[in-house]
């Protein structure tokens, strides 16, 4: 993204549903019920709203997100792929539309019963339909029984463990960080719930070298955003927070999940995450040095050592380090998923992240980061990926 | 009418025009590998265009059979049909360069261990559908 771009738009709104296990709501309700409340907070009405994004696989379409709000007048729809590695790829889709005159205010929205309903850590057991080129290349890996994402991640893990002598216990300290902040977010699924080093350990196998406590949630639940002008933030409720840099990423040799055929200096790595970081900072013009906190995707915690080194915050394979030296906690370095992140407030594929670094970056949340400015959140990981500089005025 | 299609303990891939020489071969007892006709870059999986000289020109070598585990994991949860658990997956260094999702079979998952050597054996897991499976080559427990 063009520096001219950095600080061009900003974030005006946001909104969200509870998260729970077990909604009893339709997917579009919720997907309705926090695109209400986003346009609310950006203190808009729906008529204002003229452009909509979401992930490709959510089950609600904009045309049906329109008639609810009542938005007579969309000029801008798009959706990207990969799941929650779209995460904030959605948001860089709202940039480019408001940025290059096609729209004026973006709703981003993901909403779904992910608990209740369709549950995306369940083994693959379908056949497939077809022969598109996805359906093709899940057959290297779902006759082999490679069948859920947890042992996708957990064929990286366990080579970089190999590598750099990470250990599971180096991801279970992710785990414990994030339920400690979860612990003290009435949002938070896991609010009041922090776990001990001891109690990840513990935990039943999922697929080895991952524990139950190394995968984060399954729930349902529905978050939106506003993307505007930062001309236009500044006439909205709340303080700007303003889109530093956005970007996207894919890299070579990439599959979805499952890039295992790449020679080792990029197998232990997230060569995508890379590209996202090298264009986050070139856009922004920032240094990691001046990143204070992170929201850092975690559907497994293993992926969050690769992200911390390809972010530039630790050397390779020091992320183990840099960890065991406390730099995630809310008085640290890099306080690391202040909500809780995935495995502690919400699995909503990552967007319910970006929405915490709206707070933190108002400075209204419940665990604030004293003194920031600026804050790095990263979308899903082993897929094409993409990722976000927000920043306060 | 058709016939009735075989039992299916597991999802069995699709296939089109671009990997059906792989299952094929598998069918016919070799573990064949991608390889540009016009400038031998060997490809795994298939692509339908050579990357590295752009041709479209594609076919494919005979893989020794040889290899050794480059990454692999023990699967216990939520145990799918068709699987009895825990089970190994893993990932698997041919010496011709190129590197396959498999299973290493005849050991239990505890003893798979990167840098393991091991040894192709290509299996009939339903009727009509053959994978290339791997077993350990050293058995003296080194």
């Amino acid at each position: 993204m063009d520096s001219r771009l950095s600080r061009a738009t900003a974030i005006t709104g946001i909104g969200q549903t509870e998260f729970s296990k077990r909604s009893g709501r339709s997917e579009l309700r919720l997907a309705v019920e926090a695109v209400s409340a986003a346009i609310a907070d950006a203190g808009l009405r729906p008529e204002d709203v003229d452009g909509l994004v979401t992930i490709s696989t959510d089950s609600s379409a904009e045309t049906d997100i329109a008639r609810a709000m009542g938005i007579p007048d969309v000029r801008f729809f798009s959706r990207v792929h990969f799941g929650g590695g779209a995460a904030c790829g959605i948001v860089q889709q709202a940039v480019l539309a408001v940025t290059s005159g096609v729209a004026k205010n973006v709703v981003v929205y993901r909403a779904f019963n992910e608990r209740s309903g369709t549950r995306y850590g369940r083994s693959e057991r379908g056949q497939p339909t077809g022969k598109g080129s996805e359906q093709i290349a899940a057959g290297w890996t779902n006759p082999f029984g490679l069948l859920t994402p947890a042992s996708k991640v957990a064929m990286f893990a366990q080579r970089y463990m190999h590598e750099y002598g990470a250990t599971s216990e180096d991801f279970g300290r992710v785990s414990v960080v994030d339920r400690k902040h979860a612990a003290t977010n009435p949002a938070a699924w896991f609010y009041e719930r922090p776990i001990t080093l001891e109690e990840h350990q513990a935990s039943p196998w999922i697929v080895e070298p991952l524990h139950l406590l190394d995968c984060c949630q399954e729930s349902d639940g529905g978050v939106a955003l506003v993307v505007s002008s930062a001309e236009r933030a500044a006439d909205a409720p709340h303080p700007s927070v303003l889109i530093s840099a956005a970007a996207q990423g894919l890299s070579d040799d990439q599959y979805s999940m499952a890039s295992f055929y790449r020679p080792l200096d990029d197998f232990v790595a997230l060569p995508e995450m890379s590209l996202v970081a090298h264009q986050l900072y070139a856009t922004s013009g920032l240094t990691p040095d001046d990143i204070g906190g992170a929201i850092i995707y975690d559907h497994f915690t293993p992926m969050v050592l690769p992200q911390l080194e390809a972010l530039g915050f630790c050397g390779r394979g020091e992320a183990k380090d840099f960890i065991r030296e406390g730099n995630l906690e809310l008085d640290s370095r890099l306080p690391l998923n202040p909500n809780g992140g995935q495995l502690g407030e919400a699995y909503i594929h990552g967007v319910n992240g970006i929405l915490e670094a709206v707070r933190q970056l108002r400075g209204v949340a419940v665990n604030q980061i004293d003194g920031l400015r600026n804050m790095v959140v990263t979308a899903g990981t082993t897929v094409p990926t993409s990722g976000l500089i927000l920043s306060s005025e | 009418m058709t016939a009735q299609p075989p039992m299916r303990s597991r999802p069995w891939p699709a296939v089109n025009e671009d990997t059906q020489f792989f299952w094929d071969g598998l069918r016919e007892g070799e573990l064949r590998i991608q390889r540009c006709s016009q400038c031998a870059s060997q490809f795994h999986p298939p692509k339908p265009r050579c990357s590295t000289c752009g041709s479209f020109d594609l076919g494919y070598a005979v893989a020794s059979g040889r290899g050794v585990v480059y990454s692999h994991v023990t699967f216990h949860k939520p145990m799918p049909s068709g699987f009895d658990g825990p089970y190994n997956v893993s990932l698997v260094d041919l010496e011709e360069g190129v590197r396959l999702v498999t299973q290493v079979v005849g050991v239990s998952p505890e003893a798979v261990r990167i840098g393991l050597p091991v040894a192709l054996e290509i299996t009939e897991i339903d009727e009509g559908l053959w994978l290339p499976l791997f077993r350990p080559t050293q058995q003296d427990g080194e």
